[in-house]
């Protein structure tokens, strides 16, 4: 799969249920997802593997993720972005 | 065009809690069902219903399904069908009943019963003191409650195609439904689902709006599959608003913020609810409230660089007020306004939230139609439950806690219909290629590689347009207006072209077919909206303030082919308790 067709696939994964959800990974996909390492990567797709509910908890500061490297992803996609 | 196929009895399109209750339902009855949803099923936005489910269980306060029927009715402004209602009211302790043995953890009670808290526009006795009639899993129901009807069906053996987007529904020339055309998004590949009956369970339409508290996937694709089908919508001017999202973003801020003595600015810094409710003040009702605040950005008083949002202040409180009593609120706008309002002020505009009207249905999920023999003539096959459908339980104001209570009971009650059905006609029809090839037309549509408009600056143009002229303010002129920039809109539409046409995950393309839904029901919408003429649940109109029984307790019917308004009556007669007469809502 192409680069340009990953981005894609990612970007239908980061359609939820829930428009926080929507805004905050789409936000990140477009703005920070090209700086991460290939681990980073893979972190990011365990992340959005997960069920709807947890990622709010996680999103919205609530809670941390035990996998640290999805832990990381979480901060990133907290970080307030470039302007 | 020959197109691979796969048969099914029945194709359920939308794997939201109100699809996967009817799917499960039919695969316990060992029929063959297909589910359709464009994204996971788990991903549907039924994981956002926090609030809970009501039913008159009686478990903290005394409740019958009686007070909950009046409280439904009056909470519809009169406009929904009493038949419908006391079906749902009565059914409901029968479905949570049912959640609660396929493991959705409500929150308890001490003594082990549901535990139900008390929410709006709850009543004892037919509109006396507070009642408690919603049961909840903490404030994650809704997920609760789509995980496990999804594991449900999984052991069921319910065949699911995840990420296959519906693209038009399939009928003969007598008008029976025969299945629809998909598309697996993966790799772009269409597919023909012929099934003997269709269920249409594809949720609201909350993108319509700018402003909206809705997920993306929310642009009504079933309500514009029926409409392309030749079957009216009914009751679209009904949009539920709520005063106070995030500006520009759209999330909910709660009542509560209020409540607990936060207060709105104006770009002036003029606490200006004194001005439009003198007692209330910032506590008024969601549709004051909102109009209020339409008013001040219409009339240049709005806040920030495009004075285009109001200001909702409640630093006053202090740091641990707001850490104590909204720390919900806190995490959610700091998340994403990189602010902390225990310290600065939130934007805020009114949101859009919730569409009561939809696909015309009767109290057994059938979809019906004004035809020769009167005005609810079932269509053959096809089946519509939840946000999309208009059954009408929900009139022109939903009741929190109906929601989810709507998609249960009529999932469920348009899945019973659908296997006595299933009995009587045992073979397919044969498939319709005519149906089809239209079918495909609307996909290769998007082929063409040149155009004058994008799909992105239209959607954009088009959420602007319904929220200013069919947003919380209303009159002849502003929807006049609304009406032509709409067909202008969809005009410009034909002139719209993607860049990206490779077959896999083209996300591209799937959201110039989001968009032609949108640009159907926005039409829907604002045509509805302008026609009529009164005030009443969520439509209000500043020129026709008062609610007119006389002329319009009937329900509206928007029909696609030249744009026509047609009318049926409310059904008043309930199905075996006297007709709750209309009186003055006051709460």
């Amino acid at each position: 799969m192409g680069a340009a067709t990953e981005i894609n696939r990612l970007r239908w994964q980061c359609r939820r249920g829930m428009r926080e959800l929507d805004l905050l990974l789409l936000q990140f996909l477009d703005s920070g997802y090209a700086d991460l390492d290939a681990n980073a990567t893979l972190a990011f797709n365990r992340l959005l593997d997960c069920p709807d509910a947890l990622l709010l908890e996680w999103l919205l500061g609530r809670q941390l993720p035990s996998d640290k490297e999805v832990a990381d992803v979480v901060q990133r996609i907290r970080r307030r972005p470039a302007a | 065009m020959s197109l691979p196929r796969r048969k099914f009895d029945t194709l359920i399109i939308g794997a939201g809690g109100g699809g996967l209750r009817a799917a499960l339902q039919l695969s316990q009855a060992e029929a063959r069902v297909a589910v359709v949803s464009k994204v996971f099923p788990t991903r549907s936005h039924t994981v956002a219903a926090q609030g809970g489910v009501n039913a008159a269980l009686a478990n903290v306060l005394p409740d019958n399904w009686h007070w909950h029927m009046f409280d439904t009715v009056k909470g519809s402004d009169y406009l929904g069908d009493q038949d419908a209602i006391e079906y749902m009211c009565r059914a409901a302790p029968r479905v949570v009943y049912e959640l609660e043995h396929m493991g959705v953890p409500f929150s308890r009670l001490d003594n082990g019963k549901i535990y139900q808290r008390a929410f709006g526009g709850q009543s004892r006795n037919f509109g006396g003191d507070q009642a408690a009639r919603t049961c909840a899993a903490a404030d994650r129901t809704g997920h609760a409650i789509l995980h496990s009807l999804y594991q449900q069906n999984i052991r069921a053996r319910t065949h699911f195609f995840d990420e296959f987007f519906a693209i038009d529904l399939l009928r003969d020339p007598e008008g029976n439904v025969l299945g629809a055309l998909v598309l697996e998004i993966a790799t772009g590949e269409p597919l023909v689902i012929e099934a003997k009956t269709v269920l249409l369970a594809t949720g609201g339409a909350g993108q319509l709006f700018r402003t909206n508290t809705n997920a993306l996937i929310n642009t009504g694709d079933g309500m514009a599959m029926a409409l392309r089908a030749g079957i009216p919508l009914q009751d679209m001017e009904f949009f539920q608003f709520h005063p106070t999202g995030i500006a520009g973003k759209g999330m909910l801020i709660t009542e509560g913020v209020r409540g607990e003595g936060g207060y709105l600015l104006n770009g002036e810094g003029e606490r200006f609810m004194e001005r439009y409710a003198p007692k209330a003040k910032d506590l008024a009702s969601r549709d004051v409230v909102s109009r209020a605040i339409y008013t001040e950005v219409r009339e240049g008083r709005g806040c920030g660089p495009d004075k285009d949002h109001v200001l909702l202040k409640l630093d006053h409180l202090g740091v641990d007020v707001v850490a104590k009593r909204l720390p919900g609120i806190r995490e959610t706008v700091k998340t994403f306004l990189y602010l902390d309002p225990a310290e600065t002020p939130i934007p805020v505009y009114p949101t859009a939230h919730y569409t009561m009207g939809g696909i015309p249905t009767n109290r057994h999920g059938q979809v019906v139609v004004p035809e020769h023999n009167g005005p609810e003539e079932p269509v053959l096959g096809l089946y519509a439950a939840g946000e999309c459908a208009c059954v009408s339980v929900h009139g022109a104001n939903r009741l929190g806690g109906n929601s989810l209570l709507d998609i249960l009971v009529f999932g469920r009650a348009a899945a019973n219909h659908i296997i006595g059905e299933l009995k009587q006609n045992r073979y397919h029809r044969p498939m319709n290629d005519d149906s089809v090839d239209q079918a495909m037309a609307r996909l290769s549509r998007w082929d063409r590689r040149d155009g004058s408009e994008t799909v992105d600056g239209l959607k954009r143009e088009l959420q602007t347009v319904m929220e200013q002229h069919c947003g919380v303010f209303r009159n002849e002129e502003i929807l006049k207006e609304g009406v032509a920039k709409v067909v202008e809109l969809e005009a410009r539409m034909q002139g719209a072209y993607i860049k990206d046409h490779s077959k896999v995950f083209n996300t591209a393309r799937i959201e110039a077919l989001e968009l032609e839904n949108l640009m159907d029901i926005a039409l829907a919408t604002v045509c509805s909206a302008l026609e009529r003429r009164e005030s009443r649940g969520a439509h209000s109109r500043v020129d026709h303030p008062e609610r007119d029984d006389v002329h319009w307790m009937r329900h509206s019917l928007f029909h696609k082919d030249g744009r026509r308004m047609d009318y049926k009556p409310v059904r008043i007669k309930p199905i075996s308790v006297e007709p709750f007469p209309p009186k003055k809502r006051v709460y």
